[in-house]
């Protein structure tokens, strides 16, 4: 009885949200405060009723229940806890329901603390959200409903894809969504402005935090993703370009867009058409990536409930969002236009910079992700677009933006000379120099394209370094003046800066270790050794071992450095015989610098297959991107950044202007 | 049987049947010359069952029967290009990470250049447009007759 509880509050949610959809629009159009108010009661309202249904199904999976027919299919009484509460979202149906908590969980956020937003702007921005979730909603009532039951209800489910069943997997949905989500604000509030005809100077300010919210939980998405497949599919890869990866990469590409064009629209009131366009663009690569992961258009081990009925409704609803969104923005866009003028030597020609290249990236990759769907539509050819193919198009754009990610920063607002920018880099320039010359010569000239990239990141790092030292004049005043200076530095900038320096580690780490790993496989017995060079690795012993609710088949072994021991792993393989499919778990060692990677195959004859893998650089990898993240989190602190803070905002509406703060 | 044996039954059933891992020892060519440049192939080939995972990577058992079939063709003393041909022509080209430059591949050979270039000149305009602003904006345009009007009020009053 308990799940129809669950089961009609998610319809209550979706009433509440036609509702939210329509009432505070209408209240904006002829003033009426009462109308618009029910916009905060009903966001209120969503996040309850959504949150009652979720946790029904959370309920229902942790105790079980297998009655419900989406439970039986994803859930298995043997799973450990964690799993059968995780199992919640490891599934088409949960997953779908944990994106609308989550926009709820935006909603209604907008609805606490937009007390500071003007009272029409704050009405069509939740009437927007309203729309999503409505959408969204029906979606999971009509195609996806997680609460119908089964009857008889089988004594036992099928258990979640053991593939699922790892940790660092089961929190990888949550932060997607959360940055996915997120986005959506800039959405609403994108379309808000535009069906308000006009932008307030603080519109920037307002939206930009919750994009950076999002930007940091989608990083953090991206990154957990990237090194459950390094650990987990036993091969030591870390990114496919496979198209569900690329649909996730693509809204963080113009994401990252969006929050630098916020900040040119935030500081110099320029941009702001473009600004407004990003937001639209990034949540709608959010939705095209919702497609292509539950429509199952493109074949993918994220595709975990691939159904083309469910793919025509979120096309339809994309078709909607997006194409309404674009529809107003070319109606509304051209008689907003607002530019403040600076030079092309500028923090703003630079920005600009910076989306042209990002941008031109998300196209990239859009291109390589739908190629072979369009000649395999066109020409009924099936082609494979893969690594290859972004390397010799998407990486090359990445080091440009590098280059410009350093001297962007150092760049006054409005105008600047490139040489004078340069002198402040002096020093970090001359040593990336150094550096990279003695890597080209200690190499002799084999890896130049590894050196340059190399150079680019360290002088991303350094440079980053030099430009907050040049800030606090370290070492050109005293000391404690410094100090001084670095306390009342604000935190965003403290972001900036980190941001970009985890960017120049994770290229370095990449360079590295697409450059200088290695491998040795062998047939092992116990004892037998495989020799990486630097370090050696030695089987100890392999024995099965029983899990909660599967068998491994576990290997330990022994790397030894120089003749010394310094650490034990062991790799497993194993196997969950309810869905009858076989998993990997790696065996690493790290230092910080260098991982030793040990995974097991086949027991023959002649023992067990082990590869083993040298990754020098390969911790940065994911070191970089958590760094950015952080980066993200810093600047959230940001006085000047804080939501629902009190604002000078309320003031400055129309075309009043924002002092820049630097 | 009990549930442990059942599972252990199983388990070794499984050992049996599943798909193999990725490179196995016994693959490995005598000659590590012609090993490397197997590994090199193995790189580009895409193991065709798989998401974008290349042969030397997946465990597909379909994956290492590629892996073998591309260190046949180089012990037959094949070129790598003769070892591409041969396999693609009974693959077709979906087994290339890297597709051909073809008529079919134009639009995704030539995409990033034509992006590269609409999104540059975009920037070009964008940043001129700007410095013409800003002549604009250096020379006001003159007042009208009225604001002339009104400003000799003004200041009559003031």
């Amino acid at each position: 009885m308990y799940a129809e509880f669950g089961h009609f509050a998610l319809i209550l949610a979706f009433t509440l949200s036609l509702a939210q959809s329509s009432v505070p629009l209408f209240g904006a159009y002829y003033r009426d405060r009462k109308l618009m108010e029910f916009g905060t009661t009903a966001a209120i309202g969503q996040l309850v009723f959504i949150a009652i249904s979720f946790a029904v199904l959370t309920y229902a999976y942790v105790n079980s229940d297998f009655s419900l027919q989406n439970v039986t299919e994803n859930s298995n009484s043997a799973m450990p806890l964690i799993y059968r509460f995780t199992a919640t979202w490891g599934n088409h149906e949960g997953s779908m329901l944990l994106w609308v908590l989550i926009l709820a969980i935006f909603g209604s956020a907008v609805a606490f603390f937009g007390g500071n937003l003007p009272v029409t702007l704050k009405a069509r921005v939740l009437g927007i959200q309203g729309m999503v979730g409505a959408g969204f909603l029906a979606f999971i009532l009509f195609t996806s409903n997680p609460f119908w039951r089964v009857f008889p209800a089988p004594m036992d489910g099928t258990e979640l894809n053991p593939m699922l069943q790892d940790i660092g997997l089961a929190i990888h949905p949550p932060f997607l969504y959360l940055g996915y989500v997120g986005f959506s604000m800039a959405f609403s509030f994108s379309v808000a402005a535009l069906s308000e005809g006009r932008i307030y100077a603080a519109w920037a300010r307002w939206v930009r935090p919750w994009v950076l919210a999002a930007w940091c939980f989608l990083t953090i998405g991206i990154t957990l993703g990237s090194y459950w497949a390094y650990y987990e599919l036993g091969w030591g890869g870390w990114w496919f370009w496979d198209p569900v990866e690329n649909a996730s990469f693509m809204p963080w590409l113009a994401g990252t867009a969006l929050l630098h064009s916020a900040l040119v629209m935030e500081r110099r009131q320029s941009l702001v058409n473009w600004t407004i366009l990003l937001g639209l663009i990034t949540f709608s690569l959010s939705l095209i990536g919702t497609f292509i992961v539950r429509s199952g258009i493109i074949t993918s081990v994220h595709a975990f409930a691939s159904d083309p009925s469910r793919g025509v409704f979120i096309l339809a609803l994309l078709a909607l969002a997006a194409g309404g969104a674009l529809t107003i923005f070319a109606l509304r866009a051209p008689g907003m236009r607002q530019s403040t003028p600076f030079s092309p030597v500028s923090r703003e020609s630079s920005l600009v910079l910076n989306n042209v290249i990002l941008i031109s990236a998300t196209a990239v990759v859009m291109l390589g992700t739908f190629y072979p769907l369009l000649v395999k539509t066109v020409a009924e050819e099936r082609l494979s677009v893969g690594a290859p193919y972004y390397n010799l198009t998407f990486v090359p754009m990445m080091l440009v933006l590098m280059a410009v990610l350093v001297i962007g920063p150092i760049l006054k607002w409005k105008r600047d000379r490139i040489t004078e920018a340069l002198g402040k880099l002096k020093g970090a320039t001359i040593i990336t120099l150094v550096c990279t010359l003695v890597i080209m010569a200690a190499t002799m000239g084999e890896h130049i394209y590894a050196a340059l990239s190399l150079g680019l990141g360290i002088w991303v790092i350094l440079g980053s370094f030099a430009a907050l030292s040049y800030r606090i004049k370290l070492f050109k005043v005293s000391f404690s003046r410094s100090w001084e200076m670095a306390r009342t530095t604000p935190r965003s900038v403290y972001g900036l800066f980190l941001g970009h320096a985890g960017m120049g580690f994770m290229a370095l780490g990449i360079t590295v270790m697409t450059v200088w790993q290695h491998e040795e496989l062998g047939a092992l017995k116990s004892g037998g050794q495989l020799d990486l060079g630097s370090y050696q690795v030695t089987l100890d012993e392999v024995k099965n071992v029983p899990g909660p609710n599967y068998q491994a088949e576990r290997a330990t072994f022994t790397i030894t450095s120089g003749g010394e021991t310094i650490s034990s792993v062991f790799s497993e393989r194993r196997f969950y015989p309810v869905r009858g499919m076989q998993t990997t778990e790696a065996g690493i060692y790290s230092n910080g610098f260098v991982n030793v990677y040990v995974a097991i195959g086949e027991q023959s004859q002649a023992g067990i297959a082990v590869r083993a893998y040298y990754h020098p650089g390969a911790p940065w990898i994911w070191f970089g991107p958590f760094i950015m993240a952080i980066a993200g989190f810093v600047s959230l602190t940001d006085r000047r950044l804080r939501v629902g803070a009190p604002q000078r905002s309320k003031t400055t509406t129309g075309e009043a202007s924002l002092a820049p703060a630097e | 049987m009990t549930i442990r044996t059942f599972i252990a039954v199983q388990f070794l059933i499984s050992l049996l049947v599943l798909p193999v891992h990725a490179i196995q020892p016994d693959e490995v060519l005598e000659d590590p010359a012609l090993e490397t440049r197997a590994r090199d192939l193995g790189k580009v080939l895409r193991c065709v069952v798989c998401q974008n995972q290349s042969i030397d990577d997946s465990n597909a058992p379909l994956a290492r029967d590629l892996r073998i079939l591309v260190r046949e063709r180089i012990e037959a003393g094949d070129t790598d290009e003769q070892a591409l041909d041969f396999i693609v022509a009974r693959y077709g080209n979906f087994v290339l990470l890297k597709p051909p430059l073809e008529l079919s591949t134009l639009l995704l050979w030539f995409g990033p250049l034509l992006i590269l270039m609409i999104s540059g000149s975009v920037y070009w305009t964008l940043i001129h447009r700007k410095s013409a602003n800003d002549i604009a904006a250096a020379t006001p345009t003159p007042l009208s007759d009225k604001e002339q009007r009104d400003l000799r009020d003004i200041l009559g009053k003031g």
